[in-house]
């Protein structure tokens, strides 16, 4: 993995995986303390707390094809060797909350990436899963949410490659704002 | 700046597209893209998004594009499947930005499969 973006992406199919109708991703930046924390949370079924035990753990996984399951794993490494924190919440039948935080300037942090992109891989993988994203930097925040966008779509399929193409742009739009000209 | 005024407008169009058009009778050509951690990782997330460029640029109204979870060639991603009606299923394999678009052209909307790029193509 190369950037969080695709963390987040990772970790977000989990949640569609789990039946989830609402994925929320938090991302929020904070130059004064010099942090960014993500997080994701669903409503999908859940874990049980022995599989949430070892669920980090690379050779814990509920795919069939075979026995090892890198994905949180990976994640959780990148928050760690950027001196921040990783942890999983999960309660079968009620959801799971992803939460990983980042020191911001450390050099070994990974790029932000192209959340964007992320979040139409999301809508395309799971279109009856919604799927809002907040996101912030310093106070400023930027909220998406696809059951606004459904509702003005009005039955039109939010997955038409048009749609995609011009919620990508939006999403981009705003967030470039958001940042204010700051890299992240 | 985008705003909703201009989502309503696309709305407004593609209904009227869709009234003309009728509904989906299987004619449709179908793209699969492969988007476990494995595909991820291998950088399947701009190929899918390149794929609905192109399908977007071309106005393909007759293409869908979906994804799938592993599917167990992890070594191979990223994986995209090209399924044409009435025709079996061609498999691309290590599949990039630029090749998903010479798939795109070639493939959906000419019918020439693009040979080297599936598994077969590779080993030659």
């Amino acid at each position: 993995m190369e950037e969080l973006a695709l963390n987040i992406l990772d970790v977000a199919c989990n949640s569609v995986a789990a039946e989830a109708t609402l994925i929320d991703i938090d991302v929020s930046v904070d130059t004064k303390s010099d942090k960014l924390s993500i997080s994701v949370s669903d409503n999908g079924k859940g874990m049980s707390k022995e599989f949430l035990e070892k669920v980090t753990d690379p050779f814990a996984t509920t795919r069939t094809t075979r026995k090892v399951g890198m994905g949180l794993p990976l994640f959780k490494m990148a928050a760690l060797t950027a001196d921040g924190e990783f942890a999983i919440d999960s309660e079968t039948g009620v959801g799971t909350k992803t939460t990983a935080s980042f020191k911001l300037s450390h050099i070994d942090r990974m790029p932000l990436g192209d959340l964007p992109s992320t979040v139409v891989t999301l809508i395309g993988a799971a279109k009856s899963t919604d799927i809002v994203l907040k996101y912030a930097v310093d106070g400023r925040e930027f909220v998406f949410d696809t059951r606004k966008i459904k509702k003005v779509l009005d039955g039109v399929d939010i997955t038409e490659s048009e749609i995609i193409v011009w919620l990508k742009e939006m999403m981009k739009e705003n967030i470039m704002l958001i940042n204010g000209g700051l890299a992240i | 700046m985008k705003t909703l005024a201009e989502l309503q407008a696309i709305r407004d169009r593609m209904k009227s597209q869709m009234a003309s058009r009728g509904t989906a009778d299987g004619s449709d050509i179908k793209i699969v893209v492969g988007m476990a951690t494995c595909g991820i990782a291998a950088g399947a997330r701009p190929v899918l998004n390149a794929i609905v460029e192109e399908v977007e640029n071309r106005k393909l109204t007759n293409v869908k594009v979906t994804q799938t979870g592993c599917i167990g060639m992890c070594k191979l991603e990223p994986l995209v499947d090209v399924i044409m009606p009435g025709k079996e299923k061609v498999t691309y394999v290590h599949v990039t930005p630029e090749k998903a678009r010479r798939i795109v052209a070639g493939h959906v909307v000419n019918g020439n499969v693009v040979t080297e790029y599936t598994v077969d193509g590779e080993k030659a």
